[in-house]
């Protein structure tokens, strides 16, 4: 029998998972986005993209903190999942339970922020989508918000390898 | 117990304050920073504030936040403003919020005898 000539598409394998589940307080932050760090450091991502994983956790981390749970400041909780795959990319989502967002196109708006006074720059979700390839964001009001990003990792070739640097 | 991931320190002359921050710039840590700063800038009244930041290790958007709401207290006393030694991390920040041309920003090559 003749054998297919269709292009195979290639499918990638998960490795490695992780799950975090924690109160949303803010102190909290440091410990999530280290959390994730040290997880996705067996890929050997370059400081460039450690440090933009870092700032896209600790940016969803915080408005979960700030916003989804604003009614009731230190109760809820947040869960962050971490898939690495063979290809690697990583897979982050941050859910909460907390408010829910509206309007989640106007609250990805750079510099658009429903607390000015709280010196919000409002910039949260642009960095999630600068610092990450793929962002989605998806919201029910009253029940909560899952944010799910992925970025490939050691794939910046004129970056010093982690391994290489003096931390 | 503590739970800080950042300090400040102060240094004045010549009618300027410069608040040196070391670790992370985070929106946890700037509600104390913000405290700190604020307290000196506002009973000193100098003619300049200066953020150093080379000692920066960590600042994702809340710290974009905490560096626009310095240099407006600044401007509500008349006071000049400037962010010192901002690392590569924090330029990119400043970069996408579109910020770095509000902030007069300051370069030095040695720091203590080393530039991060």
């Amino acid at each position: 029998m003749k054998e297919s000539t269709k292009a195979k598409k290639t499918i990638r394998t998960q490795v490695n998972e992780m799950r975090l589940a924690f109160p949303a307080r803010s102190v909290n932050e440091r410990a999530a986005r280290s959390a994730v760090a040290a997880f996705i450091s067996v890929l050997d991502p370059t400081l460039s993209e450690l440090s933009d994983v870092k700032c896209a956790v600790s940016e969803a981390v915080t408005n979960c903190i700030v916003h989804a749970y604003r009614d009731t400041p230190g109760k809820g909780d947040i869960y962050i999942n971490v898939r690495i795959f063979d290809d690697h990319t990583v897979k982050i989502t941050v859910r909460d339970k907390g408010c829910g967002i509206e309007n989640v196109e106007e609250a990805k708006t750079p510099l658009y922020t429903t607390d000015p006074e709280g010196e919000r720059s409002g910039m949260g979700f642009a960095v999630m989508e600068s610092f990450t390839d793929k962002l989605t964001v998806l919201s029910k009001v009253g029940k909560g918000t899952t944010v799910k990003m992925e970025k490939r990792l050691g794939v910046e070739p004129d970056e010093i390898k982690k391994t290489d640097g003096k931390s | 117990m503590s739970f800080d991931n950042s300090a400040v320190s102060f240094d004045t002359g010549k009618g300027i304050l410069t608040a040196t921050i070391s670790g992370e710039i985070d929106h946890h840590s700037a509600k104390s920073l913000r405290e700190k700063i604020d307290a000196e800038l506002f009973y000193l009244r100098p003619d300049k504030l200066i953020i150093d930041m080379s000692r920066v290790t960590f600042m994702d958007s809340s710290g974009l936040g905490f560096i626009i709401g310095r240099m407006k207290n600044a401007e509500e006393i008349n006071c000049g403003f400037a962010l010192k030694n901002p690392g590569e991390r924090v330029k990119k920040l400043l970069e996408l919020a579109g910020a770095e041309r509000i902030f007069n920003i300051t370069e030095e090559k040695t720091i203590k005898g080393e530039k991060r």
